[in-house]
């Protein structure tokens, strides 16, 4: 298969607000259940040792109108709740057996609250996680939530989940992980032939895949990019940070681009890149995902940085092994996470003389002009300076 | 307008030892660098002071120096200062006020400068915006920080899982941290005795609450609740002072009740009780003063607010319990009205609406607060939905003066107050 074949079939995935292919995939065999997720990370293979499909919900994009869930919330609150809301009410979500609302902000977090009162007959859970990082303390209690929501899991599909189905999960989500680690690193060694907003679109088309064929889908385009020969363009290497809930529309990452730059680097999707090496398949699968999580897990906003000298230090390693010129901080409006740390992310840039822009967007943003400008204007002095 | 109108003749004895109170408190902090006294910085929800003061600790909170920066009309200026450094204008203005507190130079309202705090306790108890703001400090001052997790009860419920992890981290990362700071051993009996003083101070707190459901309330338990909540919510909470001062409210809210009074208002006794209100979501400080105008002018009181619940929800029976201190303390930390799901928010106001005989609910929505604000709409039409009562919303801010608009406000509050005769007259002829 081409790369554009794939990107073909991500993007009819990505446009689909119905979420077809998730619906195919319950339909297929009887007694099959869907357990919906928010951002910005949750234990899939728990989910998956239990035999459901774990589906991710990045909010209602570009393409959803949004009629019922700005009833919901004032004008200051971040966008994501409510075309998460829309998808609620427009039926668009009515093959969800369960959602799981992971603990990021206050937004995701009320919003658990307001689905188990929208839909009093559905499993809704806020899914909450340590910022202690001591295994004797964050470790105990994150192993003992998970075990919740492992049985939780076994209710909810009528499964045991067993040590060794977990551990099994583990091992096709290690797989998995290794693949998203290759595309991004590929695009890092190569962007002219990796476009970030293919990579944006692959990488969202395994939010409602099963795990299993997205591997698929991430081998062909590996395998597909390698025989690409697109010409090295004179763009800069950029990192964009801030975008780990809320995403912008697909026009934002295609228009920073197209302004000159080359995204060796991003924060969409964490859950994909959540835990950064493999988890051991050999143990207790309970304890594995909890030492993953405190000792191997992304930093993001949304996350408590225990000492002052870590904080940033993520986006300033990555700007070192990706050799980035620039971050462009791109937060959704209203976003607390990514908003309350950017003077500390930006403040640790300037002080490692990392030139970065910041600007706001929203899952519906129409105008790219004037971030085009921005973005090229960055660019341009990037090269005339650096 | 009579003398008994003036503010000055209005000042209780509670009003005078409150006053008193606070004025010391900030004189301790200001004055530490000469008494050699510690100060640990930390948050309202969930704040763990009969702990801190069994060290011979001072406990400095960020966000009461923003409500009398709000208060004082200097907050403005300082958000500004904030945004103007780099601080998004879409994040919690408590936050800008203080960090733009900072780049004044630190004056307390006693006019001295409040030195750096020697620990900054992260008590993160039902707000995200807490975590990044103590980063953003930890930057400022360089000091040891160490952060108490509380999970939130998103099903509702206190599990033995959260509460063991609370409890964990208070034996294992706070008490060594404020042991370090203090230099002081900890001293189990002197934390228990902190806590029979805030079970006192507790029981009599409710008593004043709970005298809402009078009809014809002697107090204002949003607007004037907030000052009732003062010594409890903050630095005395464990103390002498604190027992002392609700004896004192219980008092004189006993007399009001003997004399029919309603509550006290910044003009002196309030007239006629027209509409008994349920208000949630904070006040707006920075025109404190004009927007309790607005409900007094009209005959409006508030009966129960959820505010009054930020820093403990006591009314549903929990006291500190110097049997059980580190449990307790952790219960308490767990059960703040804000780390409680949508679903005990929406009940907890419909028992008030109905135990309270509330006319209808008011909704001031905060832009600076998503710990509060998303999704009260829905909270709104729930207990619309439950109640049969009228629901209206407000939107301003905290500290920030931009956002709060007087005409809006105003006229939103006099359609609402009309809706609710409508209604009556309207249950009435039913
Ligand atoms: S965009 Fe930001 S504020 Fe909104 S829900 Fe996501 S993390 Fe929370
Ligand atoms: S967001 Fe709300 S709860 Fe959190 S610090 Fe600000 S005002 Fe307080």
């Amino acid at each position: 298969m081409s790369t554009a074949e794939i990107i073909a079939r991500c993007e009819e995935l990505y446009e689909d607000t119905t979420f077809a292919a998730s619906r195919a995939w319950k339909e297929a065999v009887p007694g099959r259940k869907v357990v919906g997720f928010m951002p910005v990370y949750i234990p899939e293979e728990i989910i998956h040792a239990a035999g459901m499909l774990p589906l991710g919900i990045l909010g209602g994009g570009d393409n959803l109108e949004v009629i019922h869930g700005d009833a919901f919330y004032q004008s200051y609150i971040c966008r994501i709740p409510r075309s998460t809301i829309e998808l609620g009410l427009t039926g668009r979500l009515d093959f969800v057996d369960g959602m799981l609302f992971p603990s990021i902000c206050d937004v995701i977090r009320n919003l658990s609250g307001m689905w188990k009162l929208m839909k009093p007959g559905v499993y809704a859970k806020y899914f909450d996680v340590p910022q202690n990082y001591r295994d004797d303390i964050g470790g105990t209690y994150y192993q003992n939530e998970m075990q919740e929501l492992r049985h939780d899991m076994e209710k909810l599909s009528g499964n045991t989940i067993t040590d060794e189905a977990l551990n099994n999960s583990i091992a096709i989500y290690n797989q998995h992980r290794q693949l998203v680690r290759d595309v991004y690193a590929m695009r890092s060694a190569e962007p002219w032939k990796v476009p970030s907003s293919e990579v944006y679109l692959v990488m969202r088309a395994g939010q409602v895949l099963p795990v299993e064929e997205h591997i698929v889908m991430l081998n062909e385009y590996l395998a597909a990019v390698v025989k690409e020969d697109k010409p090295i363009r004179d763009k800069c290497r950029i990192i964009t940070c801030g975008s780990f809930c809320e995403q912008p529309p697909l026009n934002l990452i295609k228009s920073i681009e197209m302004a000159g730059c080359y995204v060796v680097d991003d924060d969409y999707m964490l859950v994909n890149r959540w835990l950064m090496e493999e988890v051991p398949t050999d143990g207790d699968p309970i304890k594995s995902l909890a030492d993953a999580f405190l000792h191997h897990s992304a930093d993001s906003s949304a996350k408590y940085c225990d000492t002052q000298e870590k904080v940033g230090q993520y986006l300033l390693d990555s700007v070192i092994k990706n050799k980035a010129e620039g971050v462009i901080f791109a937060a959704p409006s209203f976003c607390d996470p990514a908003l309350l740390e950017r003077p500390l992310l930006s403040a640790k840039m300037s002080e490692n003389n990392v030139p970065h822009i910041s600007f706001k967007y929203a899952e519906n943003s129409g105008q790219m002009q004037p971030i085009r400008e921005q973005a090229g204007t960055f660019a341009d002095s990037i090269k005339l300076w650096s | 307008m009579n003398t008994a109108t003036k503010p000055e003749a209005i000042k209780d004895a509670s009003m005078l030892k409150q006053k008193e109170m606070i004025a010391r408190n900030y004189d301790a902090l200001t004055g530490a660098p000469e008494s050699g006294k510690k100060i640990v910085s930390t948050f309202v929800p969930g704040n763990l002071n009969e702990l801190i003061n069994s060290f011979g600790l001072l406990n400095n909170l960020p966000e009461i120096n923003a409500i009398n920066n709000g208060m004082r009309k200097q907050s403005g200026a300082m958000i500004m200062d904030a945004e103007r450094s780099g601080h998004s204008e879409d994040v919690c203005t408590y936050v800008k006020a203080d960090i733009g507190m900072m780049s004044k130079g630190n004056i307390a309202p006693n006019g001295k400068v409040m030195p750096p705090p020697n620990l900054l306790l992260l008590s993160y108890t039902g707000c995200f915006t807490f975590m990044k703001w103590f980063e953003l400090l930890r930057k400022e001052y360089n000091c040891d920080t160490v952060m108490l997790q509380v999970p939130y009860t998103g099903d509702g419920v206190i599990t033995d899982n959260m509460r063991n992890f609370v409890v964990k981290q208070l034996k294992e990362e706070v008490i060594p941290a404020l042991e370090k700071t203090s230099g002081v051993k900890f001293d189990i009996d002197r934390l228990r005795e902190n806590m029979a003083r805030s079970a006192k101070a507790e029981d009599d707190l409710v008593w004043v609450l709970e005298s809402a459901k009078n009809v014809r309330s002697p107090i204002d338990a949003y607007f004037g609740g907030v000052y009732y909540i003062g010594p409890i919510f903050t630095a005395f909470r464990g103390t002498q002072d604190a027992i002392e001062y609700y004896q004192l409210l219980r008092g004189e809210i006993e007399k009001r009740m003997q004399d029919g009074l309603g509550p006290v208002t910044p003009e002196g006794d309030m007239g006629e009780e027209k509409y008994r209100l349920v208000v949630e979501g904070p006040p707006n400080w920075t025109s404190f003063r004009e927007f309790w105008k607005m409900f007094y002018d009209e005959g409006a009181v508030v009966v129960a607010s959820t505010y009054t619940k930020v820093g403990g929800v006591y009314d549903e029976g929990f006291r500190h319990d110097p049997t059980n201190p580190l449990e307790s303390l952790a219960d308490y930390c767990l059960g703040c009205y804000t780390n409680r799901n949508m679903p005990s928010r929406v009940d907890l106001i419909e028992k008030y609406m109905n135990e309270y005989q509330a006319d209808g609910l008011l909704i001031n929505s905060i832009k600076s607060c998503n710990s509060f604000s998303a999704g009260q709409l829905m909270m709104m039409n729930e207990i619309e939905k439950r109640t049969g009562k009228p629901g209206a919303f407000i939107e301003t801010d905290l500290v920030d003066p931009r956002y709060f608009s007087a005409a809006n406000v105003k006229n939103r509050l006099e359609s609402y107050f009309q809706m609710v005769d409508q209604k009556r007259r309207s249950t009435r002829t039913a």
